[in-house]
């Protein structure tokens, strides 16, 4: 695939050409003080020179010392939320009949979607389907403090999926982008681009820079097969001990960029319609696992043992792939700053040392 | 699209028990694809909501018969419901009794558990012995009509009898411990609460039934059927498409981990 | 009397005694058929036999004052009825009535336990059949006080 190389204004042209075609372009934007996802109309609304600081339990935005404007890592939204909302009618019920909903879904473009954030894509339209995105990735340079995609084999350079990557690169030769195409749609996009052709030491020049940051990453998961590990550590003590900490709230699987689950509820007016629609659900809820006269998963710790083990676990046995791509969200947002990674190398040392049953 | 369910009409409404009653199905326009014995459909009721429910009959003349048992507020309302009433239905949803090569068939169900095995009874013109259980005398299932089945052994027994009841009193586990059946030839089918199933498993392993000539029906919370909604994971399995029927070989495991 | 040895052969209650033990058992018990409606014992009574029944079936029963007699334990084909013969006082707990046409091996316990005295590899062997009854029955009493069908809602 052919690469060319733009500055700024090339960005705010790829854009203008993706809106020109009818798409909504959704991108990273600063707002109440974290880098959301929302619809960007030009380059300016990107958020250049804001770069992020990220620990479990925690994080800030913070102002960098230049201008990129995908100096940043994963934020506490993800695309999950325009591909799978968070509420969304199923179909409607009258006396005439039950009816499909019409489904307004706009034509998408995301721009500066993370390897890791592509990987969940892929992950998440396998169970969810739905019309597919155009993607704009943005391979990572700066992995966050909280980072494993490398050990997810999930990044930072993209994987397939994309039409268009860019890489980010402020030098003493100023802001740029190599941009290259992954599809056929893609590269039309680009043809329509102002750019100049990218020569070999671009391309040499952002594949350093992802190799770098593929050593720099925050964390790693341990170097084991998950999928055996938690299967054998069903019955672990330590799932009690994760317990402790945890509080069962449920962010991890709401910022979690492929974590799916949905609950459907009826709604009704006095007219006598109803409507069924699905919004997000955890399996931290206590309900998730109603059966007629009660919940089957009731100690927190069989909930983050089924959370734990379905994202790392059986994930393979259900849909032949991890569940988790390494975004390190559920270690930021978990108030508690339960630590995915952690928990599986303790998982794992257990089980070395004779696996102590409960 | 999937979620949108087929209507149907209510054409004939049995009460079988104190709460659990047969509804006949027919479809108002469409129908859906033909079911097999196992399977389930997700029944809707008008503004109140959707519950699984297994076939419990197969006439193949396109109606869907449903035992249904009211044990909330949408199995209440689909139970309540008289002839006349129009109801969603979405499937075939899950897997099958696996009968292909069966040879003499043992069938044993406990409770509700009934329905969904009803519709092997006496359809395979195979040796088939039923033991069915329930709380009392008047909480079995089919009665009339399970005496009526010439090519099925039964044995019905209820945990607490009455004056009229001349069946037995006692658990499913007891006829099975003496039930003269050949290991070589036999495939059992368990439908019934966990505690039931993984005791008659035992039960039937320790008569020298081979694991893999077991198969159960298994439950959890299913919302949608088709996979996406992530309610009815039993571990490694979605048991809306992974189930209800699986083998014992993959459910022994499953129904011995507390809290999975 | 009638020497029950085809029929106490073919019961999986007894495989694991050998051909001659199940013989000696055979040797100690006869066939009877009984009319639905005979009682086989009352409560209180001298406990001196047990059955296995092998056609028909029996009812363990006892008197609840309002109720009358309340069934609490069938017993069917291949199973063994009555247990109080095995530990003093020898009294049946319970009463036991034929509820359908039944066919069964009557065991004289006195004798059953004199060859269980003589020969304690044999009275092993019993001792084995008759607790893997019993844990049986035990478990199946136990799974019924869970109410598993019981309404849940």
């Amino acid at each position: 695939m052919a690469s060319q190389v733009f500055d700024l204004s090339g960005l705010d042209a790829l854009i203008g050409v993706l809106r020109a075609d009818g798409r909504v372009v959704v991108g990273p934007l600063l707002r109440d003080d974290a880098i959301t996802l929302a619809e960007v109309k030009s380059a300016t609304d990107l958020p250049s020179g804001w770069g992020v600081e990220i620990g479990p339990g925690h994080y800030r935005v913070r102002r960098r010392t230049d201008t990129a404007v995908f100096g940043h890592s994963a934020g506490p939204q993800s695309w999950k939320r325009f591909l799978h909302p968070p509420h969304r009618t199923l179909m409607s019920s009258d006396s005439s009949g039950f009816h499909a909903v019409q489904d307004d879904t706009p034509d998408y473009a995301f721009l500066g979607v993370r390897a890791c954030d592509l990987a969940a894509i892929g992950k998440l339209r396998q169970i969810t389907g739905g019309r597919a995105p155009f993607v704009v990735a943005a391979q990572c340079t700066e992995p966050g403090e909280v980072c494993f995609c490398t050990s997810m084999g999930c990044g930072p350079a993209a994987g397939p999926g994309y039409d268009i990557a860019l890489t980010e690169r402020i030098d003493e030769q100023g802001q740029r982008f190599l941009a290259t195409s992954g599809t056929a749609e893609g590269a039309a996009v680009l043809a329509r681009v102002p750019a100049r052709e990218a020569v070999p030491e671009d391309i040499a020049l952002a594949e350093q820079d992802v190799d770098a940051a593929a050593r720099n990453m925050g964390r790693a998961m341990p170097e084991l097969d998950l999928r055996d590990l938690l299967a054998a550590g069903r019955d672990s003590a330590h799932w009690e001990a994760v317990a402790e900490r945890c509080l069962t709230c449920g962010n991890c699987t709401m910022v979690c960029p492929t974590c799916f689950c949905v609950s459907v509820e009826d709604h009704t007016d006095l007219d006598g319609n109803a409507e069924r629609a699905q919004r997000w659900a955890s399996c931290f809820e206590i309900d998730f696992s109603y059966l007629h006269g009660g919940a089957v998963r009731t100690s927190g710790a069989a909930r983050y043992r089924q959370w734990m083990t379905h994202k790392l676990g059986t994930w393979h046995d259900q849909f032949g792939t991890s569940g988790c791509v390494g975004c390190g969200r559920c270690i930021a947002w978990c108030p508690a700053g339960i630590d995915i990674t952690e928990e599986a190398a303790v998982l794992s040392q257990t089980m070395k040392h004779g696996g102590d049953r409960r | 699209m999937t979620w949108v369910p087929t209507p149907y009409r209510v054409v004939a409404r049995t009460v079988e028990t104190h709460d659990s009653a047969t509804l006949t199905l027919r479809p108002v326009a469409e129908s859906l694809p033909g079911f097999r014995p196992g399977q389930f459909a997700m029944l809707y009721a008008h503004g109140v909501g959707e519950v699984p429910i297994s076939i419990s009959a197969i006439p193949g003349d396109g109606t869907l018969v449903h035992t249904i048992r009211a044990v909330g507020a949408v199995s209440r309302a689909l139970h309540d419901a008289e002839p006349g009433t129009v109801i969603g239905a979405r499937g075939p949803f899950g897997t099958a009794w696996q009968l292909d090569g069966v040879e003499d068939l043992l069938v044993v169900a406990g409770g509700i558990g009934l329905a969904p095995l009803r519709p092997v009874l006496g359809h395979l013109s195979k040796r088939t012995v039923l033991i069915a259980g329930a709380r009392t005398p008047q909480d079995l299932l089919y009665k009339d009509e399970l005496g009526q089945l010439s090519s099925v052994d039964t044995v019905l027994t209820v945990d607490h009898g009455d004056h009229d009841w001349h069946g037995r009193v006692g658990f499913v586990t007891e006829p099975l411990a003496s039930l003269p059946f050949d290991p070589e030839r036999t495939t059992a089918l368990l439908c019934g609460p966990e505690p039931m199933m993984r005791f008659c498993a035992r039960t039937l392993l320790g008569r020298g039934l081979a694991p893999d000539r077991i198969q159960v029906s298994l439950e959890r919370n299913m919302q949608c059927g088709i996979g996406v909604c992530g309610h009815c994971q039993l571990g490694p399995l979605l048991l809306c498409r992974d189930g209800p029927v699986t083998g014992y070989p993959t459910a022994r495991p499953l129904l011995s981990a507390k809290e999975l | 009397m009638t020497i029950p040895m085809a029929d106490l052969d073919t019961l999986p209650l007894l495989t694991n005694l050998s051909h001659t033990q199940r013989a000696a058992v055979a040797g100690v018990s006869r066939i009877e058929s009984y009319d639905s409606g005979t009682r086989l014992f009352e409560e209180g009574g001298l406990a001196d036999q047990c059955w296995v029944v092998l056609s028909g079936c029996v009812v363990v029963d006892t008197v609840v004052p309002s109720r009358g007699r309340v069934a609490v334990q069938s017993i069917g084909p291949g199973e063994l009825l009555g247990w109080s013969w095995l530990v003093p006082p020898y009294r049946w707990h319970f009463g036991a009535t034929v509820v359908s046409p039944t066919r069964a091996a009557v065991v004289d316990t006195g004798a059953l336990r004199q060859l269980a005295d003589e020969d304690p590899a044999f009275g092993y062997q019993l001792s084995l059949i008759l607790i893997d009854a019993l844990l049986n029955r035990l478990q199946a009493t136990r799974l019924r006080l869970l109410d598993l069908y019981g309404n849940p809602a």
